[in-house]
C-alpha cells in the first residue's frame, strides 16, 4: 500500500482536490517502504521494516495559509484533511512572500527506481550483513554496521492543475572495522539506487584493510600539510559549502557568497581554475527527481565554471523579487576531475598526509566558512609517492572555499552520497591538534 | 521529537514553501483536540492485548509503549509567521524477547487485530535474530508496579496559551531588536508534550504527561560586508509556558550579560542580545594563546554535554555506536581500576533523571525502571555509566540506572543519556568574584561552533560571547575565540567552582544517536566554573 502507482497516487490527489473550497490548493502524497538491520560486536543487534504514507494539504485564501497532513485515507479523513487545512488558513496571518500555485509543467525522465533494489526482503538484508560479518570474523576483527533500504514514491498536485510524480529506491551500507586491541579502525560508506551494484563483502574487505593498516598510528606534528582527501573525506566538506549557494542569504549579506558592499559573488573566480561542478538529475550514476519540492523542473545546472560561480539558486519568491527565474539546487551534484586514480594522487606526491574520512564537521564562521572536525577511521602518512605509515588523527580547521583555491589535483569521481565526487589533493590544508582517538 | 521534524517545522531552508515545510510524520490537530488526552483504561485495554498476543506467541517478556507526541511549533523572521503548525503522532510500539533475543515493531493502526499482529511480527523478527545470537539478553530484575503516573509538574500548559499571546510575544522580540538596529531576527517557540503509556509482563502500567519548552532567537546585524549574530541565552526546558514570565529572583545581574535561571526574559535577552552584536562587529581578534577560561553554564553545559555525558554512555563504551556516534576513551578498565583520574577534586558529576525543571526528569524510563541520580565522577574519579537493563549485570549492577528512551512510539528503546551535572561548589562563590581573580582570561556564555572526537579526547568549542578578562576587569569582547583541549586535562584544570545560587541548566532538544538516529531531549546543570590554562585559537580567516 504504502508505494503507489502514478495513476494511483493521481486518483488520490483528484479526490482530494475535488473537496477544496479554497483559493488556492497544493497537496503533497509521499510514502515509504523499507527496512533495516544493524549489527555491533561481530552480531546483529536490532532490525525493522517500516511502511509509511503521508497526505499534506495546503489551502490558501488570498494570503493566508494553512496547512494540515493526515495518515489516514478513507474518504472522511481525507474531507477532514481538507477542511482542517482551510480552518488553519483562516486563522493565519497574512504571509506576504506567499506564492501562487505553479502552472503545469512538464518533467524529464526520471532514473531513480530500480526493480532489484525494490524486491529487498529483510533475509536479503541480513546475507548482505552476512558476508560482512564473514569478513571481520575471519580475520580476527571487530565490525559494527548498518544496511538499509527503500522504495519511496512523491508526487504532488495544485489547483491550478500541476501534477508530479516520482519514484524511487535506495540502499545504503556503512561499517567500521575496528581490530581487537582498538588500535586500529576502518570504515566505508556506499549508496546506490541500485542493488546490484552493492557489494558488501568488497566494501567490507576495504573496511577491514583500513583497520589493520591504521594500527599503531605515530604521533606527527600538527600544521599545515598536502592532503590527499579520499571522496568521502572530500564530501563531507563539500556538502557544508553547497548549502552556499543559495541567492537570498547571500543577497542579504549573511553568506560567504555575500560580496562586500552588497550583492552576491555570482561570475566571480571563488575557485581554482579546475574547479568544475554541476548537477544533473538524469546522470545514471547520481539520479534524483526532475522536479523540485514544489514543482519546479529540475535540470542540469553548472554551478562552478573553471573556478568561477555561474549559479545560484533561487526559491520562487526570492526570484519573483529578483526579476529570475527560481532555480533549485540539486542533490545529484558532481565535482569534474580528471582520470587519476587515488593511488595516482598518492604516487604524485613527495609528503602528505592520506585522509579517509572526516567526523564531527561544525561551522566555526559562516562568513569564511570555516569548518573545525577531525579525521578518523585510518589517516596516513605519505612519502615519496607511498603511504609510509599510519598517524593519529588530527583536527583540521579549514574552508571548503579556502580547500577548493588550493587544488593540486583532482581524480577520477566516484558516487558518494548523493554526489559524483573525486579524490582530491589539497596543499596548505590547516591541522591544529592531535587526537588521541582511533 | 526528532530533530529533523523541528528542521521541517521551522521552515531552516530560506524559501520553503509550506508545504515542504511540515513534517509528514504526524497529523496536524487543533489545539482543543491536543488537549484532550487518550482515556488511561483504553491504554491498558490495547496494551494488554499486546501483552498477551505477544505472550501467546512465546515470548519470555515484553514490554509496550502507546505514545501520542504532540508538538506545537511557531517560527517567525521580522515582521512576519513563516509558520505555525500543531502535529500529533499516535502510536503503539511493542518490544518482546524470545529465543533469548529481542524483536520490535510498531503500528499506528490501534485495533486489538492490528496490535496482536504487531506483536506476533516482533516475536517473528526475535526469533530471526536469534539465529545470529552470540549471548542472549540478560534483563536486570525489575518489580512491576502496577497502574502508576507522574507528570511534569508544569505551573501552565503551553497547548492551552493560546496562538496569538505566542506570536504576539515573538513578533515583540522581534520589535525590539529591528528597533536596536538589528538588519534580521528570526525568533521560535518549540513545545513538546510526550504521553506515554508502558505496560510490561512484569506488571507495571505507567502513565506519563512530559512537557518541554524552548524559545529561542538569532539577531543578525551587518556592517561593512560583515556580518555578526547573537543567539538566545535561554535554555530549552523540562517546563509549561511559566518559562516565559520573568521574574526578577530568577535573574542573575551585575555581571556584563544578564543571566536566567528558571525563568526567562526573552524581551530583555533580546535586547542585550541587539546590543552585544553591535560589540561584536566591533571586537577585537584574540589573541592565541593559554587562558585561564571562566564558562558560564549557558556554555558548559554543552562542554559537559560532549565531554562528560557521551563517553559515560555504556552502549558506546562497549562499541554498539561504533559505526556511528563512536566509541569512548573511558574504557571499563579504567572503571575497574577505581582510580581514572577523570578530572579534578573538585569535579563531582552526576547523573540525574528526577531533576525539576529539566529535560531529561520522569518518572520512569521507557523500560518501567523507577528514575533515580548517581554519580557519574566522585572526587574527580570515574566510579559509573549509564545503563539500561540489559547492560546492567556487566557492570555488576542489580537494577538498572533508568536510561532507556526511545524517541517515538515507532522507534527501538535505547539507552540514552540522563541529565548529566556539575555539582556546585560549597564554598559560597559568585562569577563576579571569581572574574576578580582571574589575571588573563577569557569569561564565555552561550552555545556556539562545537566538534569532539568519536573517543571522546579532543574538543573544540567556542561561545556566543567572549570578553576577555585583564587582571581581574572584564576589559572588552573578543571575537574569533575557540578553545581546545582534550577532555581529561580540561576537567583536571577545573580549579573552581561558584556555589548553589549560581547554578544553571542548560541543555539540548536534539541529541543524536543510534541508527536510523533518534533525537533525545537533555539537560546540564553546572555553576559558572574556571579552567586554569586552556589552549585558545584564533579561528579568523579570510577569504
Amino acid at each position: 500500500m504504502a508505494i503507489l502507482s502514478k495513476e494511483e497516487a493521481q486518483a488520490i490527489l483528484k479526490k482530494v482536490l475535488s473537496y477544496s473550497k479554497a483559493d488556492a490548493c497544493e497537496i503533497s502524497l509521499s510514502g515509504s517502504d523499507g527496512g533495516n538491520i544493524r549489527y555491533a560486536r561481530n552480531a546483529v543487534s536490532t532490525a525493522g521494516q517500516i511502511s509509511t504514507m503521508d497526505l499534506a494539504v495546503s489551502s490558501t485564501f488570498g494570503k493566508k495559509t494553512g496547512t494540515a497532513t493526515i495518515n489516514e485515507f478513507d474518504d472522511a479523513s481525507l474531507q477532514k484533511v481538507v477542511k482542517r487545512s482551510e480552518e488553519l488558513a483562516m486563522l493565519a496571518p497574512e504571509n506576504p512572500e506567499y506564492m501562487p500555485p505553479l502552472e503545469p509543467q512538464t518533467y524529464q525522465e526520471s532514473k531513480t527506481y530500480n526493480e532489484k533494489t525494490a524486491a529487498i526482503t529483510p533475509d536479503t538484508r541480513a546475507e548482505m550483513v552476512a558476508k560482512s560479518l564473514s569478513v571481520s570474523k575471519s580475520a580476527s576483527l571487530e565490525a559494527a554496521g548498518f544496511l538499509e533500504n527503500s522504495t519511496r514514491f512523491r508526487s504532488i498536485m495544485n489547483s491550478k492543475g500541476l501534477f508530479a510524480y516520482n519514484k524511487g529506491t535506495n540502499v545504503s551500507f556503512s561499517v567500521t572495522v575496528r581490530n581487537q586491541q582498538g588500535t586500529g579502525s576502518g570504515y566505508i560508506e556506499q549508496d546506490f539506487n541500485d542493488l546490484d551494484k552493492m557489494d558488501t563483502l568488497a566494501l567490507s574487505k576495504i573496511a577491514a584493510s583500513k583497520a589493520n593498516g591504521s594500527a599503531g598510528a605515530k604521533a606527527i606534528e600538527p600544521g599545515k600539510y598536502t592532503v590527499i582527501l579520499e571522496p568521502l573525506a572530500a564530501s563531507d566538506m563539500l556538502g557544508n559549502m553547497f548549502r552556499g549557494f543559495d541567492a537570498r542569504s547571500a543577497d542579504e549579506g549573511r553568506s560567504f557568497m555575500s560580496k562586500k558592499g552588497g550583492g552576491t559573488r555570482l561570475g566571480e573566480q571563488l575557485f581554482s581554475e579546475n574547479v568544475n561542478i554541476y548537477s544533473d538529475p538524469t546522470n545514471a550514476d547520481v539520479p534524483s527527481a526532475t522536479w523540485s519540492g514544489d514543482g519546479i523542473p529540475v535540470k542540469r545546472t553548472q554551478w562552478v565554471e573553471k573556478g568561477v560561480i555561474k549559479n545560484l539558486s533561487y526559491s520562487r519568491y526570492w526570484a519573483s523579487q529578483k526579476g529570475v527565474q527560481p532555480l533549485p539546487f540539486n542533490s545529484s551534484i558532481v565535482l569534474e576531475g580528471g582520470n587519476q586514480s587515488l593511488e595516482d594522487l598518492i604516487k604524485s606526491t613527495e609528503k602528505g598526509i592520506l585522509v579517509t574520512r572526516f567526523w564531527y564537521i561544525r561551522f566555526v564562521d559562516p562568513q569564511t566558512l570555516l569548518l573545525t572536525g577531525l579525521t578518523r577511521d585510518g589517516t596516513f602518512y605519505i612519502e615519496n609517492g607511498e603511504i609510509k605509515f599510519p598517524v593519529k588523527n588530527f583536527r583540521f580547521n579549514e574552508s571548503p572555499v579556502i580547500m577548493l583555491n588550493n587544488v593540486e589535483a583532482l581524480g577520477k569521481p566516484v558516487r558518494t552520497g548523493s554526489g559524483m565526487i573525486p579524490p582530491m589533493k589539497i596543499r596548505d590544508f590547516t591541522f591544529t591538534s592531535l587526537s588521541d582517538a582511533v | 521529537m526528532r530533530r529533523r521534524d523541528f528542521l521541517y517545522l521551522s521552515g531552516v531552508g530560506l524559501g520553503v514553501s509550506v508545504a515542504q515545510s511540515i513534517p509528514l510524520v504526524g497529523k496536524a490537530i487543533s489545539i482543543e483536540e491536543s488537549l484532550r488526552p487518550v482515556e488511561v483504561q483504553l491504554k491498558k485495554k490495547m496494551a494488554d492485548v499486546a501483552l498477551n498476543a505477544a505472550r501467546s506467541k512465546g515470548a519470555s517478556y515484553a514490554d509496550v509503549r502507546i505514545g501520542r507526541y504532540l508538538n506545537q511549533v511557531i517560527a517567525t523572521r521580522e515582521h512576519q509567521v513563516q509558520n505555525i503548525a500543531n502535529t500529533e503522532s499516535y502510536g503503539l510500539g511493542i518490544r518482546v524477547i524470545a529465543n533469548g533475543s529481542w524483536g520490535f515493531a510498531a503500528t499506528n493502526h490501534l485495533d486489538n487485530d492490528s496490535i496482536a499482529k504487531a506483536a506476533e511480527m516482533a516475536v517473528a523478527i526475535a526469533r530471526g535474530n536469534s539465529r545470529l545470537l552470540t549471548e542472549p539478553v540478560q534483563l536486570a530484575p525489575q518489580k512491576g508496579f502496577g497502574e502508576v503516573s507522574w507528570k511534569t509538574p508544569i505551573e501552565i500548559n503551553a497547548f492551552e496559551v493560546p496562538v496569538k499571546e505566542k506570536i504576539d510575544l515573538l513578533l515583540d522580540v522581534n520589535q525590539q531588536a529591528l528597533k536596536g538596529g538589528a538588519k534580521f531576527v528570526n525568533s521560535n517557540l518549540f513545545m513538546v508534550n510526550e504521553q506515554k503509556y508502558f505496560a510490561s509482563t512484569e506488571g507495571s502500567y505507567i502513565d506519563q504527561d512530559i512537557h518541554r519548552i524552548w524559545p529561542t532567537f538569532t539577531v543578525t546585524k551587518i556592517e561593512a560586508g560583515k556580518f555578526e549574530t547573537r543567539n538566545a541565552l535561554s535554555a530549552p526546558m523540562g517546563m509549561g509556558f511559566e518559562y516565559l514570565q520573568p521574574k526578577e529572583t530568577e535573574k542573575i545581574k551585575g555581571g556584563p550579560v544578564t543571566l536566567y535561571k528558571k525563568r526567562y526574559d526573552m524581551l530583555e535577552d533580546v535586547k542585550e542580545a541587539t546590543m552585544h552584536v553591535t560589540e561584536k562587529l566591533k571586537a577585537k581578534p584574540v589573541e592565541p594563546g593559554k587562558y585561564d577560561l571562566v564558562l558560564d553554564p549557558s556554555h558548559l553545559f554543552l562542554t559537559i554535554h560532549e565531554s562528560v555525558g557521551h563517553p559515560t554512555e555504556l552502549d558506546r563504551v562497549l562499541g554498539y555506536e561504533a559505526n556511528f556516534a563512536g566509541t569512548s576513551f573511558l574504557t571499563l578498565d579504567k572503571w575497574q581500576s577505581g582510580k581514572f583520574n577523570f578530572g579534578s577534586k573538585k569535579v563531582n558529576i552526576l547523573a540525574d533523571k528526577t531533576q525539576q525543571d529539566s529535560l531529561g526528569a520522569v518518572g520512569y524510563d521507557d523500560e518501567g525502571v523507577k528514575c533515580g541520580q548517581w554519580n557519574l565522577i566522585k572526587d574527580g574519579i570515574l566510579v559509573n555509566y549509564q545503563t539500561i537493563r540489559d547492560q546492567a549485570h556487566i557492570l555488576g549492577l542489580k537494577a538498572s540506572q533508568g536510561c532507556c528512551y526511545a524517541d517515538s512510539w515507532d522507534s527501538i528503546p535505547f539507552q540514552r543519556m540522563p541529565n548529566v551535572s556539575l555539582a556546585p561548589g560549597e564554598v559560597p562563590l559568585s562569577a563576579a568574584e571569581m572574574v576578580k581573580n582571574v589575571e588573563k582570561g577569557i569569561y564565555m556564555f552561550g552555545r556556539n561552533s562545537y566538534s569532539i572526537d568519536q573517543q571522546r579526547y579532543n574538543f573544540q568549542f567556542s561561545a556566543q560571547l567572549a570578553y576577555e578578562i585583564k587582571e581581574g576587569k572584564i576589559v572588552g569582547l573578543l571575537k574569533d575565540a575557540a578553545y581546545q583541549s582534550n577532555t581529561q586535562e580540561f576537567w583536571n584544570s577545573c580549579v573552581q567552582l561558584c556555589d548553589q545560587k549560581d547554578y544553571r541548566l542548560g541543555g539540548t532538544f536534539s541529541d543524536g544517536k543510534g541508527q536510523p538516529s533518534q533525537a533525545s531531549a537533555v539537560s546540564h546543570g553546572c555553576p559558572t566554573s574556571r579552567f586554569n590554562g586552556v589552549n585558545v585559537i584564533n579561528t579568523g580567516r579570510k577569504i
